[in-house]
């Protein structure tokens, strides 16, 4: 186990290393920050002025040096827009985007299990042949143009909900929470909703194929031999047992919209990590994309092993080795 | 009958409900602006969001009324002692938020501070540069002397916000942010800033300048344009800048909703190769083989391009009306602008025409390279002056990249003809002569975004010698001549200036601004009835 997990951490430290020179490399290839950055006034002087005050006047290489040696110390940078910590700049953020986050799953483990579990058991009847019907729509229909329309009907047209930005917040452990307050929560759903959308329609297929699978197991076959109430059978013996592939997939799909919800984020104008990244591409603010691309590689090698240590747990099969 | 009473009663009840909550939302203002807001430090990052926050939080020596003409700001007054020396009286009376009164050694402190701002990506600097120092001769009274004659110094000071040496003596951008010293003389005092997302603010009692209408203002970034739009209609907020030109037609018939628009500061234009002489990267034969010399050379090609160009159905159809089609950098009225200088027709067969008359009867093929998220619609307006070059004989490719990578391109010269804007900051016509078309020359600081590298001796001289004209008749004159020489020339292609567009409740008006800016003590409620 022990071996296991040390192998884990230096492929992360290794792809973390790997990252961080493609995101050096692509930005200088892309172009230079200080071209969008700069007010069109400036003369060349200031030009010059502010490309050595961000350290762009250096080789490529040698910002990378500075850059790895100040890494190793726990310093990421400074953003070149905000002048702050770009570590900092993502924290700050984080709350946000991770109550998004876990709002979506939730919603997606809570309407998804019990319809994918009624598909899987009644496959023949509508109501079964609705939800997967629905479910195609879950997957086809683009996030944005989902999120547009929840806002012009619920916000716009019936009022029910505010359209946009995140609402009042409380702050807990030093950092700030909405689903905590009605106004907050009330600012969450909608882009929750939003985004759990295709998690839902993951989960309901993903359950309902597990279903399908093992209802015809051997074992299941034997429990109810046995004669074992159809509830414990169904809870019991299958359930667990397709839980496996939704906890792998569920957790994938947390990682991805931790890091990546950025479509919903600017349509709800959702002031979270994703915001933060797409806005740093468009100024190309390496310091902030480079640590927020090593944060989120890291946040998914965690994920990734904590699906396999939930693994081991769901499964008595599986071990962890460090083969 | 009966249904006319109902009616009636329902009217009256309505018309309370709405007055009521129209009462206790009046003192509160909800504004959702499409531009991030990088720092509360005013001189952290030149950057037109950022200088709207300035101006709501601090003052200016002297400031632009909303059709971009200076006024005086802190300073009542300001004249010429000396060629090289400018007195600016303060208004008296004035303090910072925390009570400290404003004094000329803040002014002092000030102009030194601008230029040490560390990390900064692109400094308030260059409008303090030309000061060589200042001199405090009593508390209401400073004098600047600069290096050389420079009548463009109160310009340049609209945009340097006025800080108290006391409080914001070793501030860092940090302290600004965080609200320790966002402290300034301004209409509004701070009350809470959260990057990316909102500002805060309360109305400043002691203001010395006209009251907000507005006890409290929530100064929300919505980057999305369907979302500010959706958050307006939605009753979420109460104002919105950047409107898109998509939903205009929509919100101009909507009653829930008034639209503000004024003729902006940005002209969108297009830049050509005046670099090289044999063979532009982008021009080619029609048999795909480059030329042996750059036809953008001839003023008669540079002449037709311009011609084939109809900037009325552009503006009209492209633009939604949003926009002024333009033969020259500045909206009438601007200083420097050019009575009678318009743009030509457009004119596919006149242009067919000249392109003969240069020995290009059958064309030749051209890619015309533009941003496709910068300015408004700019991926649409390149499409079209493609289809209009092609109607006059141009085989015209059209590419559009994000502006990422295009401005880098565009400033290592790797296109022939490209499409920029430029927002005159300074609301006179030396900011764009000496940016887009005076010959790059590095010293001088002339030319930083004349991509094309266009070069005429004669528009340099005319503005160097406005430059140096402390004689605002005479200066007017000197820049326009130096106008209608670029222009007659076709340095550039202009092709339109833009109108700024707001959205609003139509419970309250707006002093629509020249120079893009959205602050809170430019929105009012409407006056009854």
């Amino acid at each position: 186990m022990a071996v296991y997990l040390l192998r884990r951490l230096l492929q992360s430290a290794l792809v973390m290393l790997a990252m961080s020179v493609i995101v050096f490399i692509g930005i200088y290839a892309i172009g230079n920050p200080v071209e969008i950055l700069i007010s069109p006034e400036a003369d060349q002087m200031e030009r010059e002025r502010a490309i050595r005050a961000l350290g762009l006047d250096l080789p490529l290489w040698m910002q990378y040096l500075s850059f790895l040696k100040n890494a190793l110390q726990g310093d990421l940078g400074r953003s070149f827009v905000f002048n702050e910590p770009a570590l900092q700049l993502i924290l700050q953020r984080m709350p946000a985007t991770l109550e998004l986050a876990f709002g979506a799953t939730f919603i997606a483990l809570l309407v998804g299990l019990p319809l994918g579990l009624y598909a899987g058991l009644k496959p023949n009847s509508f109501g079964a042949k609705t939800v997967m019907a629905g479910s195609i729509l879950g997957f086809s229909l683009p996030t944005f143009w989902v999120g547009l329309m929840m806002i012009m009907v619920f916000a716009v047209q019936l009022g029910w909900l505010p359209s946009t930005g995140r609402g009042q917040t409380v702050e807990v452990l030093g950092l700030r929470w909405s689903f905590l307050t009605w106004d907050g929560l009330q600012h969450l759903i909608m882009p929750a909703m939003n985004l759990a959308l295709f998690k839902i329609s993951l989960v309901i297929r993903l359950t309902r194929a597990g279903v399908r699978e093992t209802m015809l197991m051997d074992y299941v076959k034997f429990a109810r031999a046995k004669g074992l109430s159809p509830a414990r059978v169904t809870y019991v013996h299958v359930f667990k047992n397709i839980l496996i592939p939704v906890v792998t997939v569920v957790g994938l799909e947390l990682g991805s919209t931790i890091a990546f919800s950025v479509v919903t984020e600017s349509v709800f104008a959702w002031p979270g990590m994703g915001k933060l990244i797409i806005d740093s591409i468009n100024v190309l603010d390496r310091p902030v994309i480079v640590a927020y691309l090593m944060m989120i590689v890291l946040m998914f090698i965690t994920i990734n092993l904590l699906v396999d240590l939930a693994y081991s747990a769901l499964d008595p099969r599986v071990r962890l080795e460090g083969k | 009958m009966m249904n006319r009473k109902k009616a009636a009663a329902m009217a009256a009840v309505s018309a309370l409900v709405l007055g009521m909550t129209g009462a206790a939302r009046a003192q509160n203002l909800t504004m959702a602006v499409g531009a991030q807001v990088t720092a509360l430090d005013p001189h952290y990052h030149a950057l037109s969001p950022n200088f709207a926050v300035a101006t709501m939080l601090f003052d200016t020596l002297t400031q632009f009324d909303a059709d971009a003409r200076l006024e005086p700001g802190l300073a009542e007054s300001w004249k010429v002692v000396e060629p090289t020396v400018w007195e600016f009286k303060l208004r008296p009376g004035v303090r910072f938020h925390n009570g400290n009164p404003l004094t000329a050694e803040d002014v002092a402190f000030t102009i030194a501070r601008v230029p040490t701002v560390p990390n900064s990506p692109s400094s308030y600097a260059i409008y303090t540069r030309a000061i060589e120092r200042v001199e405090v001769v009593d508390p209401t009274t400073v004098r600047f002397h600069t290096r050389t004659t420079y009548p463009l110094l109160p310009n340049d000071l609209s945009q340097v916000a006025i800080l108290d040496k006391e409080t914001h003596e070793g501030a860092s951008t940090d302290d600004f942010n965080s609200g320790k010293v966002a402290i300034g003389t301004g209409p509004f005092r701070y009350v809470n800033f959260r990057s990316g997302d909102r500002l805060e603010l309360e109305r400043n009692d002691a203001y010395w300048g006209p009251k907000p209408d507005w006890a409290k203002v929530n100064y929300r970034i919505v980057v999305n344009d369907s979302a500010r739009t959706a958050g307006l209609l939605a009753g979420d907020v109460d104002f919105i800048d950047q409107v898109p030109t998509s939903d205009l037609a929509t919100l101009r018939r909507d009653n829930r909703v008034r639209v503000a628009e004024k003729d902006g500061l940005r002209i969108i234009f297009l830049a050509l190769d005046h670099m090289r002489k044999d063979g532009s990267p982008f021009i080619t034969g029609n048999d795909g083989k480059p030329l042996d010399k750059n036809p953008l050379q001839d003023l008669r090609v540079r002449r037709a391009l311009s011609m084939a160009i109809d900037r009325n159905a552009i503006a009209a159809r492209v633009m939604e009306g949003a926009a002024q089609p333009s033969g020259q950098f500045l909206s009438e009225g601007a200083f420097g602008y050019v009575p009678g200088l318009e743009p030509p027709k457009g004119d596919a067969d006149a242009a067919k025409k000249l392109l003969a008359e240069a020995g290009y009867p059958n064309g030749f093929h051209i890619t015309l390279h533009g941003p496709n998220d910068r300015y408004i619609n700019d991926g649409r307006i390149i499409q079209a002056i493609g289809q209009f070059w092609t109607r006059a004989g141009l085989r015209t490719t059209v590419d559009a990249q994000p502006w990422t990578t295009y401005i880098s391109r565009a400033g290592k010269q790797e296109f022939s003809a490209f499409l920029v804007g430029w927002g005159t900051s300074s609301g006179e016509a030396s900011s764009p002569l000496r940016a887009l078309v005076a010959s790059y020359n590095r010293d001088k600081g002339y030319g930083t975004s004349n991509r094309g590298r266009y070069s005429n001796p004669e528009v340099d001289a005319k503005l160097e010698a406005a430059l140096r004209e402390m004689d605002d008749e005479k200066r007017e004159k000197l820049l326009q001549e130096a106008t209608q020489i670029a222009m007659d020339d076709v340095g550039i292609i202009p092709i339109h200036i833009q109108k700024n567009v707001w959205a609003m409740r139509p419970t309250l008006r707006h002093d629509s601004r020249a120079d893009e800016l959205t602050r809170a003590q430019d929105v009012h409620p409407a006056a009854a009835n």
